[in-house]
């Protein structure tokens, strides 16, 4: 596909030769994630995580279906079937279990996949398409998770759903019409809960569709790699298979027994108790707060106390958390220092590591109670955050002195193992 | 064009926090958030030791009869547990016609209709029931309870933090608010005048808003006794229900942890086998 000397198709399979030859969907799949797929060589385990966070993707839609069968969407009943599950359908509670830690873990790769980028500058040209639809991606993903939230019906779905849409409420003049359009009504309830249902079903669907785009644009230029540099020759590249699906068996051995340590052992650990009990709209839980992957971008919202003249501070709040997101599309366009990878920045590789640390400490505050402690630290955060991307970023751009870059992978890779003799200096240790 | 707006956004919202840290850090130093009688009162729930604990923790059956014994003679005046049904009870080691005797001589029986007139009345339960609720609905039951309505209990282990120490905490707790932490309650009290127990509620350090509408339901030594010679304190009562909510709270426990115990060991193995042969496939390859 991508790279000239890249294998060609050849089915031996007498049957693979036949489908091949009135729908080519082997080779598709042979040029994808196949032989058929030049990749660098020197790929570190930060890339499995694509391939991971399609597996967690498989996870959620087959655990799923399987409730689906079992659940109903109707707000009298809903809590009710859910312990249908746990308790009364065989092997519910496991069912139920792995959706539930799933879509943590699908966060957690996810993340993982996105700093990546971040880091090695995966968002660059040629690449800004891959990122995004990655951010696409990740947009539908929060929808998604949100939505299944609400489904059990417990008091933080009921609450969580409240708070979530009252959001547009902020909104002058159109918010409350949008929020009660939303909703089907003045606050959640049956008709927000059917919907929600419906929507939580189909746009998992609708993201396997946008990993299709995603992939497919990757593979028009290719996989970035650590050093960033671009791949010069077949020396450069591997075939996929079967030497990157070995290491992503690997990593998703990993993975699944980390995932298991938690789904048996630990079950509830990332929930929230509150959602043991059944929604009560006569009762406000003491702490409204959303799963621990929207901490973040909770804390950004909650950071905005003070009114900016006539823009009241819950409107500025909103704004926020949604340009938080948001300014992730421009980023491609905010950092264009000519050099991908992060090894050969050393002004932007401090500043990352801050941005972790920052991206950290805003989740920390986004699940703790909204107490003047907690916001000021998260009003210091979300300045950082906000400056990062879009003050930092650009002057770094400007005024950096990169590193030398290696020539080229092979010459990287041949380096570290101390196997070239000429010109040692012009590789900079890692 | 493009990066000067966004930049420019950029510093609106940085300086936008920037100000908000300076501004709220001044309202904090000039009038800074006095601690609420609540925070000074409460407590986190104390240590207790469950064999259930730990990731190879399983139930006692035993003590599981135990505490379903003080939920029946205790508890179910006031709580039902909705998601149990009687037959459930034979995970706990009673045999099917224990299960149907127990659910027989319910005291409080099931809703029914009656086939002839057709109007409601009640009937014994059989096991297929559920455990039948102990007021006929929720204006009843707040009326005969202060004007608070007696929680389900199927999902209290799961729907407090540390739910079996918090529930053993809860009913070993109650305590006169002046003699709270050997009398630090009285100057407490003083402090927060408000904070006094009204009328009709109890004083409960481990209760989030401190004063609870259920009077200690466990107050004397031999409350229930017990079948299998464990003496009865308040402290063992409170412990064994307090396992036997979370039986009613999580039932697959143990087939959840003895499962995960397989899945791990097959998961490591398999692993295994994956890192030697892709550190095989590689072999020949410098990366
Ligand atoms: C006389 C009726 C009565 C009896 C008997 C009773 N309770 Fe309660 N219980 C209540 C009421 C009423 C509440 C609600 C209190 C409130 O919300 O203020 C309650 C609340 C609770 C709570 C929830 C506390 C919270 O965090 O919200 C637990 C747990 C509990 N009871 C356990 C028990 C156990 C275990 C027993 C048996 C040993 C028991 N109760 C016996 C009336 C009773
Ligand atoms: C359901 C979620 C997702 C799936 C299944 C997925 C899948 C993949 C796969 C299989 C790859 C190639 C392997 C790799 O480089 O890791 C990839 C690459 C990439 N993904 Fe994703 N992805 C997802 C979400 C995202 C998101 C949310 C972003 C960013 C916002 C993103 C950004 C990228 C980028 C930039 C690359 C190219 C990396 C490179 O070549 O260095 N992806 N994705």
């Amino acid at each position: 596909m991508s790279f000239p000397w890249a294998a060609h198709y050849t089915p031996k399979a007498p049957l693979m030769k036949w489908i091949d030859e009135r729908l080519p969907l082997p080779r598709l799949v042979y040029n994808s994630i196949g032989a058929g797929y030049p990749v660098p060589r020197n790929l570190n385990y930060m890339w499995n995580f694509g391939v991971l966070s399609g597996l967690a993707l498989v996870i959620q839609i087959v655990s799923g279906i399987i409730m689906a069968m079992h659940y109903a969407a109707n707000d009298l009943v809903a809590f009710g079937t859910v312990e249908h599950v746990m308790r009364d359908v065989n092997s519910g509670w496991l069912i139920r279990y792995a959706h539930a830690n799933g879509a943590s873990f699908f966060f957690i790769v996810v993340y993982l996949h996105i700093f990546r980028g971040l880091f090695y500058g995966s968002y660059k040209a040629p690449r800004e398409m891959v990122w995004l639809l990655g951010l696409v991606i990740y947009l539908l993903m929060m929808a998604t998770a949100f939505m299944g939230y609400v489904l059990p019906w417990g008091q933080m779905s009921y609450w969580g759903a409240k708070v979530i849409t009252g959001l547009f409420g902020a909104i002058p003049v159109v918010g409350e019409p949008i929020q009660t359009w939303l909703l089907g009504g003045f606050a959640p309830g049956n008709a927000a809960l059917n919907r929600f249902f419906s929507l939580h079903y189909l746009l998992p669907f609708v993201i396997a569709g946008v990993i299709i785009l995603h992939i497919w644009a990757l593979h028009i230029p290719g996989s970035n790699n650590p050093t960033g540099v671009d791949v010069k020759g077949p020396q450069d590249t591997v075939p996929f298979h079967p030497y990157y699906t070995a290491k992503d068996g690997f990593g998703a051995g990993v993975f699944l027994i980390l995932f298991s340590i938690l789904l048996f052992f630990a079950p509830n650990f990332l929930g929230h108790p509150d959602n043991y009990i059944e929604a009560n709209p006569l009762s406000t839980p003491a702490h409204i707060v959303p799963e621990w992957y929207f901490w973040p971008f909770y804390a950004i919202l909650r950071a905005f106390t003070f009114d900016f003249f006539f823009v009241p501070a819950k409107l500025l709040g909103v704004l926020a958390m949604f340009a938080a997101i948001l300014l992730l599309f421009f980023l491609p366009w905010l950092d264009n220092s000519p050099v991908r990878s992060g090894k050969f920045r050393p002004v932007f590789k401090q500043f990352f590591i801050v941005l972790c640390i920052d991206v950290l400490i805003l989740g920390w505050c986004g699940g703790a109670p909204a107490t003047a402690g907690y916001v000021m630290i998260s009003q210091i955060a979300a300045a950082y955050y906000f400056a990062h991307f879009l003050i930092i970023l650009p002057l770094i751009a400007m005024f950096e002195k990169p590193l030398p870059l290696p020539n080229s992978i092979t010459e990287a890779v041949l380096a570290k193992h101390n196997l070239q003799g000429e010109e040692p200096a012009a590789v900079p240790a890692e | 064009m493009l990066r000067a707006i966004l930049i420019a956004i950029g510093v609106f919202f940085s300086g936008m926090m920037l100000y908000s840290f300076g501004a709220s850090t001044y309202a904090y130093l000039t009038d800074p958030a006095a601690p609420t009688a609540e925070e000074e009162f409460h407590l986190h729930p104390k240590e207790v030791h469950f064999s259930f604990n730990g990731s190879l923790g399983h139930y006692d059956r035993q003590q599981l009869q135990r505490g379903f014994q003080v939920f029946k003679e205790v508890c179910s005046a006031c709580h039902s547990l909705k998601f149990v049904a009687f037959r459930d009870l034979e995970q706990l080691g009673y045999s099917e016609a224990e299960v149907k005797a127990i659910a027989k001589q319910w005291t409080i029986k099931a809703p029914d209709v009656d086939p002839k007139t057709g109007e409601p009345s009640t009937r014994d339960p059989v096991p297929a029931d559920h455990f039948p609720k102990p007021f006929a609905n929720n204006v009843a039951a707040a009326a005969a309870n202060n004007n608070a309505i007696p929680p389900d209990l199927s999902l209290m282990a799961k729907a407090r933090h540390d739910g079996p120490a918090y529930i053993h905490s809860l009913l070993t707790g109650f305590q006169s608010q002046e003699g709270f932490k050997n009398a630090k309650g009285k100057e407490l009290l003083k402090e927060f005048p408000d904070s006094k127990t009204p009328e009709g509620l109890h004083f409960n350090p481990y209760f989030a808003n401190l004063n609870l509408a259920m009077a200690p339901p466990l107050t004397a030594e031999g409350q229930v006794s017990y079948g299998d010679g464990t003496k009865a304190t308040v402290d063992q009562m409170a412990t064994d229900v307090s396992a036997f909510l979370m039986w009613t709270a999580e039932p697959k426990l143990e087939s959840r942890k003895s499962t995960g115990m397989a899945v791990l060991f097959f998961l490591l193995i398999a692993t295994g086998l994956a890192y030697l042969s892709y550190r095989n496939i590689w072999a020949d390859k410098k990366h």
